[in-house]
């Protein structure tokens, strides 16, 4: 079959037409995924461009160019209501992102490791909080805390975001806990080393990887969760609160600065930890190949 | 059975000692009332099929795994409950375990950081022993970095570095092809001799085993069908299943029809030949073992006991001739001859041939049939 192709195409090179035909469909795929990408893209180029620009009068964005300017880069903090949602935002994400990792990890090595009652039941339990819409979620959050007279805040924020990142922690941590090698911590016990010094030397730094790319998907979920914030937050702003409500009047040309820087910072980090995981994979090929 | 030759090391103070040891997993017996003793810098191999409680046992003794029933002793001392950091001995596992992330001299000094030895001391046995296994020059490298053969080795340097009472080995060959596992073969028996250390081998492969051990005990479904050294398993098989196990055995099934030292078997071929039958009763079913190499073709002496058969194949192996020749009771017969002589190799039989195969009656061992079926030789192992 592959023959006759190539027999095809050769016949019909000499037709310009039936050439470009022939290119387009050797490269459909190509071309295809690049639209993708574009298509994933274009937003956030979007919004990069928009930071350089005038605005008006007031500073608002309104979506209409007026001309290049830097002026709000240089000025990036100068707007006080967004800094403030800003830090809130950044506190809340890192906060929930070292919470919802340890539990998250060590539930992970409980449900790998461990045999007990209910562990088919939670591990597919676990799952649920991903799968749920976020506004049951948020609804159902919100009725919990005014039932239990429970004060809408930042704390109440910090509960329902590391309640939702949990199980994205599980479910990314457990991935790297079924590969895990059981025999190189048996050698470390097996050398001298207790339970804790095998942990602390040899399990943990090799779960690193996994567990660094479990509480950065943590960070970015928290930092982004807009539906479920919406419900918990009393009187607290985060950044996505703060431009949902300023959507209505005027969005300050800061915010996409800001967005952008944050933009930056997040491609950096997943840069990161895709070099990680790569490092990573190559000392996994350490172990020997199991066809003998 | 064969359980009463197990234990019985001229050793008195036997580096290992298990006594009744049986472990269970859920319904499944692994390791079925094992007793046996390891003598003090012996090299002591476990062989059997997978599945026959060899590396469960080796795991118990290491720590990894709690018998259920029964006393694992080192040195004398009991060391049930035990965890494996409390106990002294040090594993060479299948899979290498390597710290992968740590370069070699950091893994060889792994052990001897927790026991909190000296810095320097640590840099000058880590050198000492990365010298006898010949990776010095790696010493900064990581595991990832090194071909298998070299990482089996940084493997052995770990555990040994510590000098442990009694070094375990699991199957640390396994992975490794051919060649190289002949050369590490050598090695690490020359190795043995050095350092003068308890070694307990486990492994399937039993030319491994034959070569390199002082003793060979072989399991079976969670029990030893033999300890002894590889000369006797070789020649005198305690059970069929040890014939079948240990290279390539011709097996005729018999029936004892007078026992004593100067018995009489007929075998189911219909030969009627003279036996040592001491341990039998008349009318009890055996096996008459004969090495194919043992055999003899239409060449017997006088009074050697003498099958008839006829020749199904005729292979040439390079260094010997293999025939395969079908008994009247439908049991094949492997026999070796080797290609010394061309004239005579000439002179064999071919396909569809009538021959008589013949052996010096000391060549001859009769076992009783084996409980259980007899295994293939099963070349795979589960871990």
């Amino acid at each position: 079959m592959e023959a006759a192709t190539a027999t095809t195409a050769r016949h019909v090179s000499d037709s310009m037409p039936a050439r470009a035909w022939a290119w387009l469909r050797r490269n459909a795929l190509m071309i295809f995924a690049g639209l993708a990408v574009v298509y994933m893209l274009v937003p956030i180029l979007v919004i990069g461009l928009f930071s350089f620009e005038k605005g008006n009068d007031q500073g608002e964005l309104d979506f209409a160019w007026d001309g290049f300017s830097i002026e709000y880069w240089t000025d990036a903090f100068g707007q006080t209501a967004v800094n403030d949602s800003m830090i809130t935002s950044l506190e809340l994400a890192a906060l929930t992102m070292v919470v919802a990792t340890v539990i998250g990890t060590l539930m992970a090595m409980a449900l790998v490791r461990y045999q007990f009652f209910g562990r088919r039941a939670t591990n597919l339990l676990i799952i649920l909080p991903m799968a749920t819409p976020e506004i049951v979620i948020g609804a159902a959050l919100l009725s919990l805390f005014i039932s239990y007279n429970f004060e809408l805040g930042f704390t109440s924020l910090f509960i329902a975001h590391v309640m939702f990142c949990i199980s994205f922690v599980v479910v990314v941590v457990r991935s790297r806990l079924i590969g895990f090698d059981r025999s190189i911590e048996e050698a470390a016990a097996d050398l001298g080393a207790k339970p804790l010094t095998t942990f602390r030397l040899i399990t943990l730094p090799l779960l690193a990887p996994g567990i660094m790319a479990a509480a950065l998907l943590a960070f970015a979920l928290s930092l982004d969760d807009f539906v479920i914030s919406n419900f918990n937050s009393g009187t607290t702003v985060t950044f996505p609160l703060y431009i949902f409500g300023a959507s209505l009047r005027g969005i300050p040309v800061q915010v996409n600065v800001l967005a952008t820087m944050l933009f930056a910072v997040t491609v950096l980090a997943i840069v990161l930890v895709l070099w990680q995981q790569r490092k990573a994979e190559q000392m996994a090929a350490v172990r020997p190949d199991p066809e003998v | 059975m064969a359980r009463t030759k197990a234990g019985n090391s001229e050793d008195p103070n036997p580096s290992v000692e298990l006594r009744d040891v049986t472990k269970r997993f859920g319904d499944f017996t692994a390791v079925d009332d094992l007793t046996l003793a390891i003598g003090e810098g012996e090299f002591f191999t476990m062989l059997g099929p997978s599945g026959c409680g060899k590396t469960t046992t080796l795991r118990m003794v290491a720590g990894f795994e709690e018998a259920t029933e029964g006393q694992v002793l080192i040195d004398g001392a009991d060391v049930v409950g035990l965890p494996p950091y409390k106990r002294p001995t040090n594993t060479v596992f299948q899979s290498y375990a390597l710290f992968p992330h740590m370069n070699v001299a950091d893994n060889v000094a792994f052990g001897l950081k927790r026991k909190g030895v000296d810095k320097k001391e640590i840099e000058r046995r880590v050198g000492e022993e990365l010298e006898r296994v010949g990776l010095a020059r790696e010493a900064n490298r990581r595991p990832a970095q090194l071909s298998g053969g070299m990482q089996q080795r940084v493997a052995l340097a770990r555990a040994l570095v510590n000098l442990p009472k009694v070094l375990l080995l699991d199957e640390p060959l396994g992975a490794l092809d051919l060649k190289l596992r002949k050369g590490l073969q050598v090695q690490l028996k020359r190795i043995q001799r050095e350092v003068g250390i308890t070694f307990v081998y486990v492994t399937h492969d039993q030319e491994e085993a034959l070569t390199m051990s002082d003793r060979i005990a072989v399991m079976n479904q969670g029990r030893i069908e033999q300890v002894a050294d590889p000369e006797q398993v070789y020649d005198r098989p305690a059970s069929t299943f040890v014939a079948g196990f240990i290279g390539v055995s011709n097996l005729m099934p018999g029936t004892v029809r007078k026992s004593g030292a100067s018995g009489e078997v007929e075998l189911d071929s219909g030969a009627k030949i003279k036996a040592k039958v001491g341990g039998f009763s008349v009318g009890e079913r055996l096996n008459a073992v004969v090495r194919p190499e043992k055999l003899d073709v239409d060449a017997g002496g006088p009074g050697d006991p003498v099958v008839e058969g006829l020749v199904e194949s005729s292979l040439y192996l390079g260094t010997a001739t293999q025939l395969i020749v079908k008994l009247p009771d439908d049991v094949r017969m492997t026999v070796l001859v080797p290609n010394a002589d061309e004239a005579q190799r000439q002179r064999l039989p071919g396909g569809g041939a009538k021959v008589k195969l013949s052996w010096a009656p000391e060549h001859m061992h009769v076992v009783r049939e084996s409980a259980e079926p007899t295994s293939s030789n099963d070349k795979e192992e589960a871990t």
